[in-house]
């Protein structure tokens, strides 16, 4: 199989022109004719479906929440980058281009990241159109913030819920579509299989969620918006109905998986505190700004955090990074937190966190201050672990945040299978090995907004407007295979629930595949996955009926393929022998224990073949070209 | 950290048509750190072990945004804090407490299972008219439009509703008000919703009134009793909305 990019030639700030202007067209009296399925109504299902809509094209959307608003978008706090250089502090869209480039360790497609920042700007003026009620100066401009260590002041935000606002926007211009008929939608309906026929996508089917019907949906294009599959590590800050299945039942019917492994661990979270913990929660980075990371010097030192005099801590990220301190980026943070623990240095009852402390901050600037740059996160620290961070350092701890990894898409945003695209945080494109803070609302949005309308109409255009139907062979295969997975969950009656055996993959993969990577754990970690695969295929308890709500039916079917895509990224984090980003290879490092690349070898996409249950993956490589930008090695020191 | 042994009354309805009922479960070590939803993913995983159905109840994001939580806890929506329930923490109850857990009740919210209810009458609520139209595409750039940022912050005030529907579960008349005019307020205050204005206040308080909310008598329950704090001034400014709507639109 060749991997066909289709990043046009010609100069980088051209490319998205000219590739518009050779994109087919579909007629607007033709638009009517085509139907298209949006699978989730986040950042990039519900602006996808809006612009789509607004375009002429009948859309039908498809979200397992009980309403669009719930997406997990809505809950990204931090806020949207964009080139707009209103600050005129020396931004622009390269700039831009090359802070997401840097930031990803090269390891993804200028074209395409270009592409992002050039239309970053639009988003921005499209949001304030429809009232998403951004921060703004007295004088009635918008206000702008530097994040995650940017040079610029480029970030947009609405308080500490701009995801909140962005995706309430794009429902409100989705709901606009669906009071005119032009969008139909259908909730509590989760997505279950993808149904190709003749080598193209020709439509899903889904499971009621509250009667439990098995339905089939046809479409001339599916659009896979579905986000991320952080929660394969169980513990995360996704939402608890966060899964891979959608894209994952996408790849094992012939679309390609990007870089599985990459995923982004957040350094500043609330620690566990048991093994009931459910979720984890992110405190915002900006904390870093005012906050100082510290562990006690000593091994094992059990005395309240006020009681260790200064000479006795350890502000580590300062002693080893002294120019960026506790500003390192996020892998770089994590890392070290991580090694802080390992070497039993670790805080508070678990022992599985450091301290951010804000004791100087508060000397330095008055409590009321500090109050009013962070109280809100404040509060929600004292709701969630009863501690007063005024009085007493918070503690906290990296959790799985972000996958950078998703479906291979080409610049179209198409997959491997014609007529299937990835929009958002499903599929793998724009932000290499690591993503940069303020980012994903950016791509969500650009995807579903400035990209797919244009992409779209190229293959309807080429594909033609087909009858639909599904009375055919590849549907009923496809419907019937929902059925037996079903069934055969709900006859085992075995003993494990399905969140035991979900703990136990999560704990393999963070173990083994989180912040830090070995070979050796790595092999190990597919041995674990193997036997839960085998344990949950033979002993999984689930209760009910199908024809019923039945949330553990529905998180049954979720696990299984966590596990399946667990053992894809252990076998994709194996076989990256080079650490960069979010992957941390322990053989591969410099000699202070820095990531080390190895772009000779690796500065290409990994982007693995489905072959069969049981089966070796199949990777097959998209070698990445940099013609704008020299490769340099991070240094935070 | 404490333990404590709970007795829990949970409203159990197998689905939307089944007569339902209280039941009585006892929970033992129960961990002050946990939230009241792991409590419940506990009591789950034990009811499950024993082959019991599980309890099933809406929720997703855990952090006290996405709005999907709801549960009416010793007749309170969302539980004695002013939080939703995701937020609510074990250490706000004590060893030996009786814990009451329902659903949302109101004649537009139908329950589908146990504690979960149907709220699709607010999507078509914002279906009705809770937008700007504006294609995709035909926006001028951002800072063309200064918003002075009192307004700003006002409309944002407005417009952090999450949509969970503990205003209809805190209001007598299940009145869906405060839902309603958070978001009429939003788009009145801003100058790009001026042009629908009045349609827009016309047209979400009609579909208010078809899905069967009943009316507000201002006993301020619903604000009471809001996680994200939103203000009784809006259902002021939506009745001054509505009927300025009503002299003087041709639109409905």
């Amino acid at each position: 199989m060749i991997l066909d990019s289709k990043i046009p030639a010609g100069p980088l700030a051209e490319k998205w022109e000219k590739h518009k202007f050779n994109l087919k067209l579909v007629n607007p009296a033709n638009k009517r004719k085509y139907d298209i399925l949006i699978v989730g109504s986040g950042l990039a299902g519900a602006s996808a479906a809006a612009s789509l809509a607004e375009l002429g094209y009948n859309v039908k959307v498809f979200t397992y929440h009980d309403s669009p608003r719930r997406a997990h978008s809505i809950a990204a706090q931090g806020g949207i980058n964009a080139a707009k250089n209103y600050q005129n502090d020396g931004d622009s869209i390269h700039r831009l281009f090359y802070d997401t480039i840097k930031g990803g360790d090269y390891r993804a497609r200028e074209g395409n990241v270009y592409r992002l920042a050039q239309v970053s700007v639009d988003i921005i003026d499209q949001c304030v159109a429809q009232g998403v009620p951004f921060a703004r100066e007295y004088g009635g401009l918008l206000s702008n913030r530097s994040f995650g260590g940017a040079q610029v002041s480029r970030t947009f935000y609405a308080r500490g819920q701009t995801g909140q606002q962005l995706l309430l926007g794009a429902y409100s211009a989705m709901n606009r579509q669906i009071s005119t008929g032009k969008v139909k939608l259908y909730t509590r309906c989760e997505m279950l299989d993808l149904v190709v026929s003749d080598g193209k996508a020709k439509g899903i089917i889904t499971r009621n969620l509250v009667t439990g019907a098995i339905e089939s949906h046809a479409g001339h294009a599916v659009l896979l918006c579905t986000g991320g599959y952080g929660n394969v590590f169980y513990l995360s800050t996704n939402a608890m109905m966060c899964n891979v299945t959608a894209t994952w039942r996408a790849h094992k019917r012939g679309a390609l998986f990007g870089n599985p492994s990459f995923t982004q661990i957040h350094p500043t979270c609330i620690p566990v505190s048991g093994d009931y913990q459910s979720k984890l929660t992110l405190m915002s980075e900006s904390l870093r700004n005012d906050g100082r990371v510290w562990v006690p010097k000593k091994v094992g030192d059990n005395r309240l955090p006020t009681e260790i005099p200064e000479e006795e801590r350890d502000y580590f990220l300062e002693r080893k990074y002294p120019s960026f301190g506790n500003l390192v980026p996020r892998d770089v943070a994590s890392r070290n937190a991580k090694y802080a623990c390992d070497e039993g240095r670790g805080v508070g009852a678990t022992k599985l966190a450091v301290y951010l402390d804000f004791a100087d901050a508060i000397k330095r600037d008055t409590e009321a201050v500090v109050a009013a740059k962070y109280g809100n996160l404040f509060d929600m620290y004292q709701q969630i672990t009863g501690e007063n961070p005024y009085k007493t350092p918070m503690r906290i701890y990296p959790a799985v945040h972000y996958t950078m990894g998703g479906l291979w898409v080409d610049y179209n945003l198409m997959t491997t299978v014609p007529g299937c695209y990835a929009l958002g945080e499903a599929n793998f494109s724009d932000h290499g090995a690591n993503r940069l803070g303020a980012s994903a609302l950016m791509q969500g949005l650009a995807d579903g907004y400035f990209v797919i309308p244009f992409t779209l109409g190229d293959y309807l255009a080429t594909t033609g407007a087909g009858k639909l139907s599904t009375d055919t062979p590849e549907f009923k295969e496809a419907l019937s295979g929902v059925q037996q997975r079903i069934s055969k969950l709900l006859t085992m009656k075995g003993e494990k629930t399905v969140d035991e055996l979900h703990r136990k993959l999560g704990l393999t993969m963070w173990d083994y595949c989180g912040m830090s990577r070995t070979a050796e754990g790595l092999n190990k970690a597919k041995g674990i996955i193997s036997e839960i695969k085998k344990e949950f295929e033979t002993n999984v308890k689930v209760l009910g009926a199908n024809e019923e709500m039945n949330q553990s039916l529905e998180k049954a079917l979720r696990l299984a393929d966590f596990i399946e895509l667990g053992a894809l990224m252990v076998q994709d984090a194996l076989d990256r022998n080079e650490s960069c980003g979010g992957h941390f290879r322990e053989e591969y490092q410099t000699p202070d224990g820095e990531a080390l690349r190895d772009d000779e070898n690796f500065a290409y996409v990994a982007a693995w073949e489905y072959s069969g249950d049981n089966q070796a993956p199949v990777m097959h490589k998209e070698v990445l070209q940099f013609e704008n930008v020299k490769l340099t090695q991070r240094s935070y020191k | 950290m404490n333990t404590m042994n709970l007795t829990l009354k949970i409203w159990r309805q197998p689905n939307a048509k089944a007569k339902g009922e209280m039941k009585t479960y006892k929970i033992s070590g129960i961990n002050d750190h946990m939230s009241f939803l792991e409590m419940l993913d506990v009591l789950n995983e034990d009811l499950q072990k024993k082959g019991e159905d599980p309890v099933v109840f809406d929720h997703d994001c855990r952090e006290g945004i996405c709005g999907a939580c709801s549960l009416v806890i010793n007749g309170r929506p969302h539980g004695p804090q002013q939080t939703t329930t995701c937020q609510l923490h074990m250490r706000s109850f004590k060893d030996g407490d009786t814990i009451y857990i329902e659903p949302w009740r109101a004649k537009a919210f139908p329950v589908i299972k146990d504690l979960m209810v149907d709220r699709s009458a607010f999507d078509r609520i914002q279906h009705s008219g809770g937008y700007v139209s504006v294609n995709t595409g035909s926006a001028q750039d951002a800072n063309n439009l200064p918003i002075g940022k009192e307004i700003a912050d006002e409309a944002f005030n407005s417009a952090t509703c999450i949509g969970c529907g503990a205003c209809v579960a805190a209001c007598k008349n299940a009145s869906a008000m405060l839902f309603v005019s958070a978001k009429i307020s939003q788009l009145a205050m801003l100058p790009q919703g001026q042009a629908e204005r009045k349609r827009r206040a016309e047209s979400m308080v009609a579909q208010m009134d078809a899905e069967g909310f009943g009316a507000c008598t201002n006993t301020g329950a619903c604000s009471a009793e809001c996680p994200k704090e939103i203000s009784m001034s809006n259902i002021a400014m939506m009745n001054r909305e509505y009927l300025g709507a009503k002299l003087t639109s041709e639109a409905v």
